[in-house]
């Protein structure tokens, strides 16, 4: 990862210096190692720029904003982040042609919680040697199984194919898909009341931080129901069971086919609730129901709530296997 | 418990499309065929106007059961609402579903201008299948209860 931050920094410096970007977002380190954020760079603060292992946040949402901006603007998107990018070229929320992207190489990214759930604590830096996550502590070194401690999200990443890009900085890590439905299925085959147990218990943890909604790149409404005083919903903390179902189904379902599952909304949830386990639901019911279908893939193919066959199954088929 | 039993009341919330299953329920009415007075029904301009919100602001406010009549797919006075309504309804029910909301609370049917039998007869089983489901309880806000 070193080599790959040390090739980005110099790419991002080699646009600004010939004037293709005016401006650069990327990833900045907080206070410590493993609080990396988003932020933009011009050459004068450049050299705070990194890309590590904790690098899991999703640039593209920031684009609708700074692609509105005077000139062009460059962005490192990873694997993921790209379909992102795509779906919101469909939606018309960014200006393309004030966009320069870099795909960047991603051989996932780690989870700081998880690590700390290792007894691995003051991190000070960490690196991928093989399936091995090395970590610098100021304990000492600390060896784990990367697959341990990596976000949700990469793992059950899409399989790190860009599917948009200007340039590409490393090497493209092309994998098998992992199995995004596995946990679904699990909960399909529970009973209702099980579900609802496993449900209930999961969402009233949700505090409204709103942050699920705030990160994702689908929601990316001007004007959210959620913050519209008018609509009789709470925008702050749910005050019994159905408030707390509400906001779920409701975000859930205005992401519906939009969503490209691209794990951030579970990855900022301060309570670790599964989002994406209703994320999930969606995509594979649509892909059931109505064909395979991956947003942000590309820019043209319709989404399935936005088209219809005159032989689509009918509402109380859901839970049948072939429809009627 | 056996006494309230008996006496549950569902409340029923009818999304019903203009201009066909509510023409539907009128026509029932004028042929003397009845439904159940739980029935409530709320007029929509088509379909496809049935925002998921309402289904679930119907249960936050009282609904035990939620049904949406339209026109038959291919006779939507907007051509394609109905379509579209269709694909949307069927995710929806799944996703309640997977919450663990009971299945029968929810439904869709077809109902035309010329079903005044249907209606009445879709509306008397719903009713009656909600009457054995029981109440609401797990889309319920308490603070709308009485
Ligand atoms: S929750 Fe719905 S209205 Fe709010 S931003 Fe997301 S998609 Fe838009
Ligand atoms: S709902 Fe979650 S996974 Fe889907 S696009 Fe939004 S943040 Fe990404
Ligand atoms: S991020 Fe988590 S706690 Fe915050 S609103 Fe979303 S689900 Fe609730
Ligand atoms: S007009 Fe009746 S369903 Fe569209």
């Amino acid at each position: 990862m070193q080599e790959i931050m040390k090739q980005a920094k110099l790419k991002a410096e080699e646009l600004l210096t010939k004037g293709v970007v005016n401006r650069v977002i990327g990833w900045t380190e907080g206070d410590f190692s493993y609080d990396c954020s988003p932020a933009t760079f011009t050459l004068d603060n450049l050299d705070k720029f990194v890309y590590t292992e904790f690098c899991g946040a999703n640039l593209s949402k920031y684009l609708i904003e700074e692609s509105k901006k005077e000139g062009k603007i460059l962005v490192f998107l990873k694997p993921c982040d790209t379909y992102s990018f795509n779906q919101l070229i469909q939606e018309h929320r960014i200006k393309r042609e004030n966009i320069y992207v870099v795909g960047i190489e991603c051989r996932g990214k780690v989870d700081i919680d998880k690590l700390r759930a290792f007894g691995i604590d003051g991190v000070l830096g960490c690196k991928t040697e093989g399936d091995k996550l090395i970590c610098d502590t100021i304990y000492g070194e600390k060896t784990v199984d990367k697959v341990d401690v990596m976000l949700e999200k990469c793992l059950s990443c899409k399989g790190k194919k860009h599917v948009v890009y200007d340039e590409l900085i490393g090497e493209e890590v092309v994998e098998e898909p992992k199995d995004r439905f596995g946990m679904v299925a699990q909960l399909e085959a529970m009973t209702e009341d099980e579900r609802y147990k496993f449900w209930q218990n999961e969402l009233s943890k949700c505090i409204r931080c709103n942050a699920c909604r705030n990160v994702c790149p689908a929601c990316s409404c001007v004007h959210c129901v959620f913050d519209n005083p008018d609509s009789n919903i709470a925008s702050k903390a749910n005050t019994d069971r159905f408030e707390e179902k509400l906001y779920h189904i409701i975000r859930a379902w205005h992401v519906a086919g939009r969503c490209t599952d691209c794990g951030e909304c579970s990855r900022v949830c301060p309570q670790g609730i599964p989002l994406h386990l209703i994320n999930r639901k969606f995509i594979k019911d649509m892909n059931e129901f109505y064909g395979e279908y991956q947003a942000g893939e590309d820019t043209e193919t319709k989404a399935p709530l936005n088209s219809y066959t005159f032989g689509d199954r009918e509402p109380h088929e859901f839970d049948t296997k072939e429809g009627k | 418990m056996q006494v309230e039993n008996k006496t549950f009341k569902p409340t029923i919330v009818a999304f019903c499309c203009n201009w066909c299953s509510y023409a539907g329920a009128d026509l029932a009415g004028s042929a003397r065929l009845s439904y159940p007075a739980e029935v409530k029904i709320i007029r929509i301009p088509c379909s496809c106007r049935l925002n998921p919100m309402f289904i679930l602001k119907a249960f936050q406010r009282g609904a035990d059961g939620v049904i949406l009549c339209g026109c038959h797919p291919g006779d939507c006075h907007y051509t394609t609402g109905n379509y579209y309504a269709r694909r949307r309804m069927t995710t929806l029910f799944s996703m309640l579903n997977y919450l663990g909301i009971e299945k029968e609370r929810t439904r869709v049917e077809w109902v035309s201008a010329a079903e005044g039998a249907k209606f009445s007869a879709v509306m008397n089983d719903f009713v009656a299948t909600i009457t054995a489901l029981g109440e609401n309880k797990k889309l319920e806000d308490l603070r709308c209860k009485k």
